[in-house]
């Protein structure tokens, strides 16, 4: 069981700068996230395009922010826990227990949900029977592709996942690649090259109609727009729609909710259960604005919270980084 | 103000004034009309606020860009008339459009 100060859900750039409100108070944090990196909305659906409204920023990418995002907080030495969502919380007296996907054990008495719009996970394919074989004939990534040596594989998508991944594997299989329409949004160059190379079958302006077979997958029916429907021998299904957010499990744990966001008190942003606060994306009350800069704000409010709660016998003192030696020393500044 | 018709997969219809300069997604989002989720608030990077255009209303509005049509490869059951409602702006050229929500978003 991992033991800190609080747990923070989610390292989107709110969450992230959550860690470094918290560090200078003297809080350690955990930050969990479903991705397999930080960064959030910025680095997942954004990265290269250019953010205008970061205060003192007139502008940066959204890899740039979550970059200088994680410099700033580097002094804290935060352990992040990537690839694994939040599963369950439960009270246990002053503290709170929070169980994650692989199993990982939390207790702090505080837990920050900056959860955004949810976990990013992959867009998954809505046929019947799509969810049956899924892990054993339906795949949304690839983490061993020996297994697909000498088989007949279907390739859903119009991106550079599907491109690379139909290049990659015709060197080994039989190769299917199925679009819904005849421009693909992945590198050109690499459909220049699977066409050049000729071995992938592609299949443009048709979607997935459904899948056939017993215990394993046989074949799946391919349809267009005008209603053709042509069959293709199929072992294995790869599909590439890029990542969808899902609020998941976190609208079980008791929260009082508004559609996809959690209520909050805007005075600390704590929600209706004492310890769990919500910031960012997540977070509603009278007036938010879904902005970088307004989690920042709810971010710094919350952090006081979490410290009367984690030092129940200290008094909180208000202090300014420029003059606060104790800060100073937090984040490794070396004085003059 | 511009009327837009909103049509459930369930077939549940609802007619609501939108004001000029809004898009299509936002006029749903304001008046809590289901179907339509906008999850990246419309970033054009979700597909959440995917609608079928009817066809004659399909044929006015300006062509998708080529982001769109990205995005929309992502939706839940994309059809020919498809469009993300976030990219419809309201105008008066558009008074009456209907459009339908799919069976889900996600
Ligand atoms: C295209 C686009 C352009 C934008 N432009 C701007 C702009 O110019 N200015 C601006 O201020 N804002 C902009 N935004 C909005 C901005 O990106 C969001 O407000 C911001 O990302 C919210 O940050 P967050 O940390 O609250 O949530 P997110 O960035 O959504 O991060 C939440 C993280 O939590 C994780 N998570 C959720 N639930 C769990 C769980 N149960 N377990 C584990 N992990 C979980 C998710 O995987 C995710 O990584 C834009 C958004 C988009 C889509
Ligand atoms: S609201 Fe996300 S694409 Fe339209």
């Amino acid at each position: 069981m991992i033991k800190t100060d609080v747990v923070i859900v989610g390292a989107g750039p709110v969450g992230l700068f959550a860690v470094h409100q918290l560090g200078i108070k003297g809080l350690k944090s955990e930050v969990i996230d479903n991705l397999d990196k930080a960064g959030g909305q910025c680095i997942e659906l954004y990265p290269d395009k250019p953010i205008y409204d970061i205060a003192g920023i007139p502008e940066c990418t959204g890899e740039e922010l979550t970059k200088n995002l994680l410099d700033q907080i580097k002094p804290f030495k935060t352990n992040f826990h990537f690839n694994e969502r939040v599963q369950e919380i439960k009270n246990d007296g002053n503290n709170w227990i929070l169980k994650t996907s692989k199993n990982k054990i939390f207790s702090s008495p505080n837990i920050i949900i900056a959860g955004g719009v949810g976990s990013f996970e992959p867009r998954k394919l809505s046929v019947k029977d799509a969810e049956k074989y899924e892990d054993k004939n339906v795949f949304y990534s690839v983490t061993d592709k020996n297994k697909f040596k000498g088989k007949k594989i279907s390739i859903f998508g119009g991106g550079d996942s599907a491109l690379d991944w139909a290049l990659e594997l015709s060197k080994i299989a039989n190769v299917t690649l199925i679009h819904r329409r005849e421009e693909f949004r992945g590198a050109p160059h690499t459909l220049g090259e699977l066409k050049k190379i000729g071995k992938v079958d592609i299949k443009t302006k048709y979607q997935l109609a459904s899948i056939e077979g017993g215990e394993k997958i046989k074949s799946i029916n391919i349809k267009s727009d005008d209603g053709k429907e042509t069959q293709i021998e199929t072992d294995y299904i790869l599909s590439f729609f890029g990542l969808i957010m899902k609020l998941g499990p976190i609208s079980e744990w008791g929260l009082n909710m508004d559609k996809k966001t959690i209520k909050v008190n805007t005075e600390n942003f704590e929600t209706n259960k004492k310890g769990i606060f919500a910031i960012g994306d997540i977070c509603t009350y009278p007036g938010k604005l879904k902005l970088i800069l307004s989690g920042f704000h709810e971010g710094a409010l919350a952090s006081v919270e979490c410290f009367k709660r984690a030092r129940p016998n200290e008094k909180y003192r208000f202090e300014f980084t420029t003059s606060s030696k104790e800060i100073q020393a937090r984040l490794g500044v070396k004085n003059k | 103000m511009p009327k837009i018709t909103y049509i459930e997969s369930t077939g549940e219809q609802r007619t609501i004034d939108v004001q000029k300069g809004l898009s299509v997604m936002e006029g749903a989002i304001q008046n809590k009309i289901p179907g339509i989720d906008a999850d990246c608030g419309g970033g054009m990077a979700c597909a959440t606020c995917h609608v079928y255009v009817k066809e004659e209303w399909f044929n006015k509005l300006p062509k998708a860009e080529d982001g769109e049509q990205d995005m929309i490869d992502m939706a839940y059951e994309p059809k020919k008339n498809s469009r993300l409602s976030c990219q419809l702006i309201v105008s008066d050229e558009l008074d009456g459009m209907v459009v339908t929500t799919p069976t889900k978003q996600t």
